[in-house]
């Protein structure tokens, strides 16, 4: 079969943002890329390194707050042109940690500001309790299952979008019942599972959209057999419902 | 001490009662006897003349606990220990109940404890450790302790709270820098030497420490080196001193490191009476704990029973085990002593059972782990989400040939318990004795 197009995915900060099976995210968006047609190339970028020349598909992942400090620098040298692809149109997702850097602020529990970049119109603030279990959305690719582990409670801007609204568990903040934030073809979420696997029809929308920027063209998914995925989401989210 | 024997009564009742029923947790009459006296552990175990060993950290605590007994006791010496991995502290209270009398004394020279991070420090609260073993920091359990560095504070504390002797891993940064908390404690250390050191990374999780990290000094003839000959035997180095020629019932560099881990701290429990070739011998003995890479007679086939409860363990039970390949299957469960997010299996390569497939997966994330083997192209035979009817099945369906099962912690103790009633195998309150 010949390739209908070559998509480049960059994980941002594999070894420090990538605590909680983030990696699962990279692994799924490039094995579905693969298997709809396409050929995947996977950038892994760490602090320091210079940023892929070519980049359609972002992916980033939470860490703990030592690995969230030592990415702070390279964010800012990078941070004008990850605005620029997500003005562009890039498809990203960024989970926990990264989503918060995604923001405009992130107000630690000790009172420190740490300045976001901006993207997402969400600020977030350290609590001392976390926000931990499993989660049940409504999104617009329907029902989304994960896990959430964290202590920073998002607030979304006045015209910000959620990525879903929470059936079960706390989502952004334990209150607003809104979970994570959605821009063009940014999504930023506390979604753990990881998100992706599942959660295939996320997947594929991140993967539609880095085709046709990738290719001009339309995305032509390869109509992949998701049934194991159609299991383990819609039993899980049926525990959830139960308890 | 009134209330202390009145503990013991009420833990001796809620012992016989759990039994009678048939089971019930480990932890039930340690949490009666808890509940009648809160100070339960500290009246019964500060008088014991050899002090009290506590072994923790994320991986290898119920083996390197094991070992540690066990080498101590061959040196003449009394040791109570909580051999079932019922490692939080009402699990200890639960295993020493059948052996305290009513008046209190537990008659032991030392106790070895294992204890998980949070419930050393829960412990150590009540009864200072007078030695720590501190073995490794990975990812476990997030969501119950939250981040790693987290976890690598909680041992600190526990050293912090430690006596007299604290023996570190010289490998694991996280472990090694606690140095600095207790210099003026006798610090010891245990590790690889560096002919093995290209493999410990798989082991270490090197993704998630920082580079400016705490360097352990140059080794003294107190610290125990690791020299792994083949996949069960090795020696391990003191400076001059070698105990050479062990080998273990276990197999792979996870139970070598673990045991070099344990003679450490014999060494440094024993003092001038510590003798290799006694340690040699016990460690020679050691039999595989429950589930732990723990051999089963079914009919004749050998069975082997693998608890994987982390990423780092996980990598290093395939890798260990991969290259003999054999009927597979895997069981993930997600209470709460299992973690309750099964987001880890991503951070686990499958690549190595792709050849030989997967035949049976179970357990109540079993989608969630045949879709993750989906992903690294591993094919799956069969998923059964009745733990009992999977391994069932295996016995059936694959009578005769050797098989292996990963298993989580609540699946490894469903499955033991059914292995255990089918093959004649003894309970877990009765091992060792």
């Amino acid at each position: 079969m010949t390739s209908q197009g070559e998509i480049h995915l960059v994980h941002l900060y594999p070894r420090e943002m990538s605590i909680y099976g983030d990696l699962g995210n990279t692994r799924c968006l490039a094995s579905r890329i693969r298997r709809h047609g396409y050929d995947c190339v996977v950038h892994d970028h760490h602090p320091g390194m210079p940023f892929p020349e070519t980049a359609h598909l972002l992916v980033g992942g939470g860490g703990q707050d030592s690995g969230q400090t030592r990415v702070e620098e390279d964010l800012r040298v990078i941070g004008p042109r990850l605005r620029s692809l997500a003005a562009e149109g890039a498809a990203m997702l960024m989970i926990c940690g990264m989503y918060q850097m995604f923001g405009h602020t992130f107000i630690t529990h000790d009172g420190v500001e740490v300045e976001g970049l901006g993207i997402l119109d969400v600020t977030t603030r350290g609590q001392s309790r976390r926000m931990i279990g499993g989660v049940v959305l409504e999104t617009a690719w329907g029902q989304v299952v994960g896990f959430e582990n964290h202590s920073g409670a998002t607030v979304l801007g006045s015209g910000q979008e959620a990525f879903g609204t929470v059936t079960v568990g706390h989502g952004n903040d334990g209150s607003s019942g809104t979970e994570g934030a959605r821009a063009a073809n940014v999504i930023g979420s506390y979604l753990h599972g990881p998100l992706l696997p599942a959660n295939p029809a996320v997947a594929d929308a991140l993967i539609a959209a880095a085709v046709e920027r990738a290719t001009g063209r339309a995305f032509e998914p390869g109509g992949l057999d998701d049934s194991l995925a159609t299991e383990a989401r819609t039993r899980q989210i049926a525990r959830l419902l139960r308890r | 001490m009134l209330r202390t024997t009145a503990a013991i009564v009420a833990g001796k009742a809620a012992r016989l009662a759990a039994r009678r029923r048939g089971g019930g947790g480990s932890a039930f009459p340690g949490l009666v006897a808890e509940r009648v006296d809160p100070r339960f552990l500290a009246h019964t175990l500060s008088r014991l003349p050899d002090g009290i060993v506590v072994v923790s950290g994320t991986n290898g605590k119920t083996t390197t606990t094991k070992m540690l007994a066990a080498v101590i006791a061959a040196h003449g010496k009394k040791v109570f220990t909580n051999p079932t991995g019922s490692n939080f502290t009402r699990g200890v209270i639960s295993s020493m109940l059948p052996e305290i009398p009513v008046s209190g004394r537990l008659d032991a020279d030392i106790a070895v404890l294992e204890l998980d991070e949070w419930h050393a420090l829960q412990f150590a609260a009540v009864v200072a450790p007078t030695h720590a073993l501190l073995l490794n920091v990975a990812r476990d359990q997030l969501d119950r302790f939250a981040e790693i560095d987290t976890t690598a504070k909680l041992l600190a504390q526990l050293a912090a709270k430690t006596t007299q002797c604290v023996v570190l891993n010289r490998d694991d940064s996280f472990v090694a820098k606690i140095a600095a908390d207790v210099a003026d404690r006798d610090v010891r250390y245990f590790g690889t030497d560096p002919q093995a050191a290209d493999r410990v990374p798989a082991l270490q999780e090197a993704d998630v420490r920082s580079s400016d990290d705490f360097t352990p000094p140059h080794p003294t003839p107190r610290d125990g080196l690791l020299h792994p000959h083949d996949a069960r035997s090795f020696s391990v180095r003191f400076g001059e001193q070698i105990l050479g020629g062990a080998t273990l019932q276990q197999r792979g560099l996870a139970a070598m490191i673990n045991a070099t881990a344990a003679v450490t701290m014999a060494k440094a429990v024993l003092g001038e009476s510590f003798h290799k070739g006694i340690a040699a011998a016990a460690l020679r003995e050691v039999a595989p704990p429950f589930g732990r890479g723990e051999v089963i007679d079914a009919d004749g086939a050998p069975l082997e029973l693998v608890l994987v409860k982390n990423p780092a363990g996980f990598t290093v039970a395939l890798d260990t085990y991969g290259d003999e390949p054999v009927t597979t299957m895997i069981a993930i469960n997600d209470d709460y002593a299992d973690g309750q997010d099964v987001s880890w299996l991503y951070d686990v390569s499958f690549a190595s059972l792709r050849q030989s497939g997967v035949a049976l997966v179970s357990g109540v994330r079993a989608y969630d782990m045949a879709l993750r083997l989906d992903y690294d192209d591993v094919a799956v035979t069969e998923i059964e989400l009745d733990l009992d009817a999977a391994l069932g099945r295996l016995l059936t369906a694959y009578a005769g040939r050797p098989t292996r099962i990963f298993c989580t912690y609540t699946a490894m103790m469903a499955l033991r318990r059914t292995l255990a009633a089918r093959f004649g195998l003894p309970d877990f309150g009765e091992e060792g004795a």
